[in-house]
């Protein structure tokens, strides 16, 4: 039921304040603005980085190799070796817990301009692979096509290559499909310009800026003879790509006379392991954002509760007359509450609209920026701000409350005298 | 009506215990008109706080109207309150920001009466105290003497029992004093049992019954017959003074 003289009673109340009432919202508008932003800044940074990686296998992992640590079996420490292609034979035919399997080779790169094209030139990074690759870490052809098995097994002189080889290589009305671009020597033909769907990065170097080439091509043109760099696998469902990594790496070690013991032999890493540390990462900023607007706001209702209890202290006089002439003590206790209450949600809804609408400012200047930023779609649920608006009204009742309680411990007659 | 049967009340200040009244025996009949004197100290203000449910008294007995008045609860007593008794204050005690007619009304809204209602009723009653006029003026816009009978008709508003009124006329210049006394006779004359704190024997010797308090007991009464000796005596008072 609408009550007039309750409203009439706290306007008049806190307009008699206007100041201090001004002053006293302030404080929880503030703390739910600064929780509204900062958890949305927090989910923008999520997004942005989630995104990068979403379309990347979360069942992958990728092994290279480095110099041994330990003697073993007649070899010095410090011995240099590569895989070969008889592993990866041996691991298709012998471990069945591999979906996909996709070794790799890394071209010349140190030789500055490694790609030539007429009067252009550029350095990129150049990479052979097996199709299979597309699987674990995706790309989308813009113009043409991605490499397929038959060019693997043809050994066809393509290349798939990134937005950034186009512009360097290309002129702006050129169509590159088709066209020839001399790498390290080798002519290859363009049949895909590809966008990079993840931003996680092997090998170093950009994303737009790759060339790759069938595996078995490179192998044969540069010769590279048996030899291996670098593959990347991912686990059947079902399979922990961590166990499988360890697995492999038994294997690996056995094959190569490598000191079962040796953990810096072989380099590996598996997404699986880095989506876990992500999300504690989350998990983290969110609790953290938390913890700081919930502290925010809680300075911000002490505040009311504070100034209740000043204006309390103010109108004991006028609440004593109030009970002296049939006022009960749950009617003032009400009325204090209200007060309360109506400060800090009125208060607090501003923060909430305008925390949303900075939100929505910051996410239409993001949009402009394009996909590059880590940093998309800062954003709200529904959930986080009722539950937001719930700890407001309940922190304003707290904080009506103890004030309130205060005023009615008073005897009337004590507060009538008071002066 | 009102039956006190040895009340004490003493205040504890710190190690200090004030013992300001110390066994008081009162009979006050339904439609008195009686007034409570004595010098600053004596416990009158005690006393009719103690008759207001304003405070609570340490030993003895309170009647009112039948019920017996001890150790109720604030919510309780907030009903009684506003069911029997209606206060007039030395400093009138109006809420600042509510207009005259709202003031008087205020009672009521505390009894849960919808607010057109309680309005138009407590027209009618300053109507009777001669300040339709003023209704809708705020308290800092009226004199000492039309705050007075707002507050006065504030307390008439509940229909109470009877009125207490704490040196209603403290603040008031002669004059006014005796306007507001005025109206209290009527007050009483309707019935209602007036009870008034003062300690100005003129206001007193309207009344029809003079309660004297000396350090916490009742000195004397005097009724309405010896109220002329009581002026004599006053005027004794005075040039002795």
């Amino acid at each position: 039921m609408f009550d007039l003289d309750l409203w009439s009673e706290i306007i008049s109340a806190l307009k008699k304040n206007r100041m201090r009432s001004f002053m006293t919202a302030f404080g929880v508008f503030w703390g739910i603005f600064m929780l509204i932003v900062m958890s949305g800044a927090g989910k923008a940074l999520e997004n942005g980085v989630l995104d990068g990686v979403r379309a990347f296998a979360t069942n992958s992992a990728f092994f290279w190799t480095e110099r041994t640590s330990v003697p073993y079996e007649g070899f010095q420490r410090g011995r240099r070796w590569n895989y070969e292609t008889s592993d990866m034979d041996y691991i298709r035919d012998n471990v069945k817990e591999v979906e996909y399997l996709s070794p790799r080779l890394f071209g010349n790169q140190q030789a500055g301009n490694n790609t030539i094209r007429g009067e252009r030139a550029g350095a990129f990074n150049v990479y052979g692979d097996y199709p299979d690759y597309f699987k674990i870490d995706r790309w989308t052809p813009i113009q043409g096509r991605l490499i397929n098995d038959i060019d693997m097994i043809q050994e066809r002189k393509v290349c798939n290559i990134g937005e950034r080889v186009v512009e360097v290589m290309f002129g702006k009305d050129e169509n590159p499909i088709g066209q020839y671009l001399k790498v390290s020597g080798v002519y290859f033909q363009v049949v895909g310009v590809i966008h990079a769907e993840t931003r996680i990065n092997i090998g170093g170097g950009k994303k737009e800026e790759t060339i790759i080439i069938p595996f078995s091509t490179m192998r044969k043109a540069y010769n590279y003879g048996n030899r291996v760099y670098f593959f990347s696998v991912t686990s059947k469902p079902g399979t922990k790509v961590s166990d499988l990594e360890e697995k492999l790496k038994t294997i690996l070690k056995d094959r190569h006379k490598v000191a079962p013991e040796d953990q810096q032999a072989i380099g590996s890493f598996n997404i699986e392991k880095e989506f876990v540390k992500f999300n504690a990462l989350f998990i983290g900023i969110q609790a953290l954002t938390w913890i700081v607007g919930i502290g925010t706001l809680l300075a911000g209702v002490i505040g009311v509760s504070n100034i209740m209890l000043v204006i309390i202290k103010e109108r004991t006089q006028e609440i004593g007359i109030q009970r002296a002439i049939g006022a009960t003590p749950a009617t003032v206790i009400k009325h204090i509450v209200a007060e309360s209450v109506f400060l800090t949600v009125m208060a607090g809804y501003i923060g909430l609209s305008l925390g949303v609408g900075v939100l929505e400012i910051l996410n239409q200047i993001l949009l402009k920026g394009g996909d590059k930023l880590f940093f998309r779609n800062p954003e709200i649920n529904l959930t986080m701000a009722l539950s937001a608006l719930a700890v407001l009204v309940v922190s304003g009742i707290i904080a009506g409350l103890i004030p309130a309680k205060r005023a009615v411990s008073i005897k009337p007659i004590d507060a009538i005298r008071d002066e | 009506m009102i039956k006190l049967n040895n009340i004490h009340k003493s205040y504890v200040m710190g190690n200090n215990s004030l013992h300001v009244l110390k066994g008081i025996d009162l009979h006050i009949e339904q439609g008195d008109f009686v007034s409570i004197m004595g010098s600053s100290g004596s416990g009158k203000s005690t006393l009719l706080n103690i008759l207001g449910m304003l405070d609570n008294y340490d030993n003895g007995t309170y009647h009112l109207s039948g019920n017996l008045i001890s150790n109720m609860s604030e919510t309780k007593a907030a009903k009684y309150r506003n069911d029997l008794v209606g206060f007039v204050f030395q400093s009138f005690n109006l809420i600042s920001f509510k207009n005259a007619m709202e003031n008087v009304a205020l009672p009521l809204y505390y009894k849960g009466v919808p607010r057109k209602k309680r309005n138009q009723i407590a027209l009618e009653y300053l109507e009777k105290l001669g300040l339709k006029d003023w209704a809708n003026h705020m308290p800092n816009e009226m004199s000492g003497g039309q705050k007075q009978r707002v507050a006065i008709a504030r307390a008439l508003i509940s229909n109470p029992k009877i009125i207490l009124a704490d040196e209603p006329t403290g603040a008031l210049d002669t004059a006014t004093s005796y306007e507001v006394m005025e109206i209290l006779k009527q007050v009483n004359d309707s019935g209602i049992t007036v009870i008034i704190v003062t300690h100005e024997h003129d206001i007193a010797a309207m009344t029809r019954q003079i309660i004297r308090l000396k350090d916490g007991r009742i000195h004397e009464i005097i009724r309405n017959g010896e109220l002329k000796q009581f002026q004599k005596s006053y005027m004794k008072e005075l040039e002795t003074a």
